[in-house]
């Protein structure tokens, strides 16, 4: 079963690449050396895949990870965009004010001040979802616009430069810095995400709190009429857990990689991460892996558009593919499973 | 003799790996009421199916009045003057009764002309409807009453009817048999499929059993006994209906006591339970009787620790183990593993949980044991729960709530669905936990089945908890239901 899919999701992605192909070729472009720059900004090099690949895979890992945790207790959490900003600005908010603070001290605070940024982020739908059953998929799918423009107000006003002539921040503190790989721009972060997607792997696999997200998100009714989840809650908590990783994953952007607040810091990072979350089913160990793979295509993309002049939004093409060939063969498993399931045959069949 | 209306032989139809009908032969003679007997699964609805249009069989000829057909559709079927009620409803509830009626039988009237043709047709046909009432805002009966207005609305003169009376009261069932038996008697011709023997006994002028696709009997009504009818259907003697004696009820203690007790209703629009008041001692099995929608719901769900009362006072000793109607939306998650089902149903407090961890193994091993126990057919615990047949589900469910070691076992209608000996196996669980000294309260549709099995009866009706009086049979309880009073006074 894992080795099928991991079959698929090389399938899914070589399809992908040849419809890339077929479209910049169709489109007049250089195709064999558009590829060509895809792979050397993804791996190239020893560079591109640390500072290019990793790097980009870091916010995808996280934040799908939190993804994961929602989705798997069927709450929809589309606003990891907007959790991710509003943990941006708290980290920068925190790493402005952390001058001279040990490294020990300032990473953590700068962490926690975004993990709870996110989850403030979210608390609102949360509360809307959980009094007045308000969609979660609408209400933190719209915060997304109020905390972009949260940023925007925020470089252009309280964390603007000192100077007061670039819509940034300040460069938050040395110490509130993340501590970098010798020779390339990856950061701690990427341990982080490893962690936490361990952690989160043996939440899910053994504890009873993973099985209730499980059970709310499968059988909402079945787990509640069972007298042993409170389903509001469970659902409460994996939206605020939501939150939080977003959160954390933007202070770690800021921490580990821009050092300011700027806008447009996510190339939309909080919607990447829903794919990275869906593609690898959720599974936390498979989310690394799925992050690690949409950040090679961002990171190739962006040497795409440099050495080919190829727009970088065309790696979308390559991503909707995936996920499209995905679900499609998901669909026709699950089809021929549920022409399997029914009634047992009778005794005289047996 | 005349033509047959309506001819099926040698019908098979397979679903994947299941045969649900292996060549059944069917002839429904004009102008008769022909019931089409059969366990579940035995093929009954599909072989309707078949001659409703709605699934196409793998070999076989349907012949209708002679001529030899091959509906595609139910539009197809209907043209052919076929008409069908089916075992679920199939009106669209913001619609109007005249509305409903008008949308299957395809007539585009005024509001005016459509209303009094409704209403001809109901008085005509004999089944009172109000042609401006919201279809669900109808009770259970009315429902099942507009279902066979829609059918004969279309002019139908051949009638297909699933189970048409399994939620009615018994002197609604009588009067959808009448119903029926006068649509015969003007030339019409009707199969009634049906689980209930006498109904079929009562209704039928000849009869057509069914076992596992096969035809194992068919014959004249009138020269069959219940028991004939049954060796047809399971291929052996019937289980005893009242199962193994049990010891006398001990009454004592007290495991479940309410007190002037409101509920209520479950779409929070008004009460559903008023004024309640009871008490069921340790070893008690107490049936409840009511109608669909007459506050039963609400009842037992209060007393399994669903929903809080409005009012009064529930005094119920745990742990308490509720059993719900809908076994695949409510009791299991058919996407996990029967394993975790069985987790899913213990808790926090399961044996294999230690601290926030579930140890998978154990509740593994004691899902496999479980298994073994309950005779469940299935590869094992990880199988998905949704792949097992209904029987085997609600096995599942049941020893699922008995693993809690329950003082109060709350059923709503444990038997839905399931075959005679599957029902049978049911109720002897209920009946031995009972026995260890576990208070029951159980609803069950089928009053039959419900008065031979429990130690005294309760009455739902409107609202209104009464007890029935020692001893009562059917009818007297069938009256109760529809809202006499029984021995209490208003």
């Amino acid at each position: 079963m894992k080795g099928s899919g991991l079959l698929t999701g090389a399938a899914a992605l070589g399809i992908g690449l040849i419809v890339l192909a077929a479209g910049l070729w169709a489109a007049g472009f250089d195709a064999p050396a558009a590829l060509a720059a895809l792979w050397r900004g993804a791996f190239g090099s020893w560079y591109a895949f640390t500072s290019g690949t990793l790097v980009r895979s870091v916010p995808l890992i996280i934040i799908g990870l939190g993804i994961a945790v929602a989705f798997r207790a069927n709450a929809l959490n589309i606003g990891a965009e907007g959790q991710f900003y509003a943990g941006a600005i708290a980290a920068t908010w925190a790493g402005l004010h952390l001058g001279g603070v040990p490294s020990v001290i300032a990473i953590p605070a700068v962490w926690l001040a975004a993990a709870a940024a996110g989850t403030m982020w979210i608390a609102l739908p949360v509360w809307l979802r959980v009094r007045f059953g308000v969609l979660e998929v609408i209400s933190t799918l719209l915060l997304n616009f109020v905390a972009e423009s949260l940023v925007s107000w925020m470089v252009q006003g309280p964390l603007q430069e000192a100077k007061r002539i670039y819509p940034q921040s300040d460069p938050i503190a040395e110490t509130a810095r993340l501590p970098l790989v010798p020779g390339t721009r990856l950061h701690l972060g990427l341990l982080v995400g490893l962690g936490l997607a361990l952690a989160l792997w043996f939440v899910f696999r053994r504890t009873v709190w993973g099985f209730e997200l499980l059970a709310t998100g499968t059988g909402p009714r079945a787990a509640s009429v069972s007298g042993r989840i409170r389903v509001g809650r469970v659902i409460a908590f994996a939206l605020l857990w939501s939150g939080a990783f977003a959160g954390l994953a933007g202070g770690i952007e800021v921490g580990g990689v821009s050092y300011a607040l700027f806008q447009n810091l996510s190339p939309g990072y909080g919607f990447t991460a829903i794919a990275v979350a869906l593609l690898a089913r959720l599974r936390p160990l498979a989310i690394v892996a799925t992050g690690i793979l949409f950040g090679a295509l961002e990171s190739g993309a962006g040497a795409m558009q440099r050495d080919a002049g190829i727009p970088a939004v065309a790696v979308f093409v390559v991503e909707g593919v995936i996920i499209l060939v995905l679900l499609l063969v998901e669909a026709t498993v699950r089809r021929a499973r549920t022409t399997v399931a029914l009634p047992d045959p009778p005794p005289e069949a047996a | 003799m005349t033509v047959p209306a309506l001819e099926l032989r040698g019908i098979v139809k397979r679903f994947g790996p299941v045969q649900a009908l292996r060549g059944a032969d069917f002839t429904l003679r004009a102008g008769e009421v022909h019931a089409l007997l059969g366990e579940n699964g035995a093929g009954k609805s599909t072989l309707m199916h078949v001659a409703y249009g709605l699934l196409r069989p793998d070999a076989g000829t349907i012949v209708v009045r002679g001529r030899t057909v091959m509906p595609r559709s139910p539009r197809d079927a209907r043209r052919l003057g076929i008409g069908m009620v089916h075992q679920h409803f199939t009106s669209v509830p913001a619609l109007t009764v005249a509305e409903n009626i008008a949308l299957t039988a395809g007539w585009g009237l005024s509001p005016r002309a459509l209303r009094e043709r409704v209403l001809a047709l109901t008085s005509r046909v004999g089944l009172p409807l109000d042609p401006d009432a919201r279809a669900d805002t109808l009770p259970v009966a009315a429902k099942q009453r507009l279902e066979i207005v829609k059918a004969l609305a279309a002019d139908a003169t051949i009638l297909l009817l699933d189970e048409p009376t399994a939620v009615l009261a018994p002197s609604e069932a009588d009067e959808v048999i009448r119903v029926i038996r006068g649509f015969a008697t003007e030339g019409g011709s009707a199969v009634l499929i049906t689980h209930k023997l006498d109904e079929a006994l009562r209704a039928a002028d000849r009869v057509t059993a069914l076992r596992a696709g096969r035809v194992t009997l068919t014959g004249v009504a009138a020269e069959q006994t219940p028991e004939s009818l049954a060796r047809a259907m399971i291929g052996s003697d019937p289980p005893s209906r009242r199962g193994p004696a049990r010891r006398a009820v001990t009454e004592q203690p007290v495991l479940v006591r309410c007190e002037m007790l409101d509920l209520s209703r479950e779409d929070g629009r008004g009460i559903a339970i008023r004024g309640a008041s009871l008490a069921i001692g340790a070893g008690e099995i107490v049936g409840v009787a009511a109608v669909e929608g007459n506050g039963q719901r609400e009842l037992l769900r209060a007393v399994g620790g669903l929903v809080r009362p409005l009012r009064g006072r529930l005094d119920v000793s745990g742990p308490v183990a509720f059993i719900p109607e809908d076994r695949t939306s409510e009791g299991l998650i058919g996407e996990l593993a029967l394993t975790d089902n069985v987790v899913l149903g213990l808790g926090r407090t399961a044996p294999w949980v230690h601290s926030a961890l579930i140890d998978w193994n154990a509740a593994r091993q004691r899902t496999a044991a479980i298994i073994r126990e309950f005779g469940i057919r299935t590869p094992g615990p990880d199988t998905p729960a949704g792949v097992l047949s209904g029987g085997n589900q609600q096995k599942v469910v049941i020893a699922r709530a008995l693993e809690l070691l329950p003082r109060v076992i709350v059923a709503e209608n444990p038997t839905r669905g399931l075959d005679v000996l599957a029902a049978a196996d049911v109720w002897d669980r209920l009946a031995a936990a009972a026995v260890a000294g576990a208070a029951v309260l159980v609803h069950a549709t089928d009053l039959d089945e419900l008065l031979d099995r429990v130690d005294r009866t309760l009455v739902v009706a409107q609202g209104i908890v009464t007890p029935a009086p020692d001893g009562a049979g059917k009818t007297e309880v069938g009256a109760m239901m529809l809202g006499a009073r029984g021995s209490l006074p208003a």
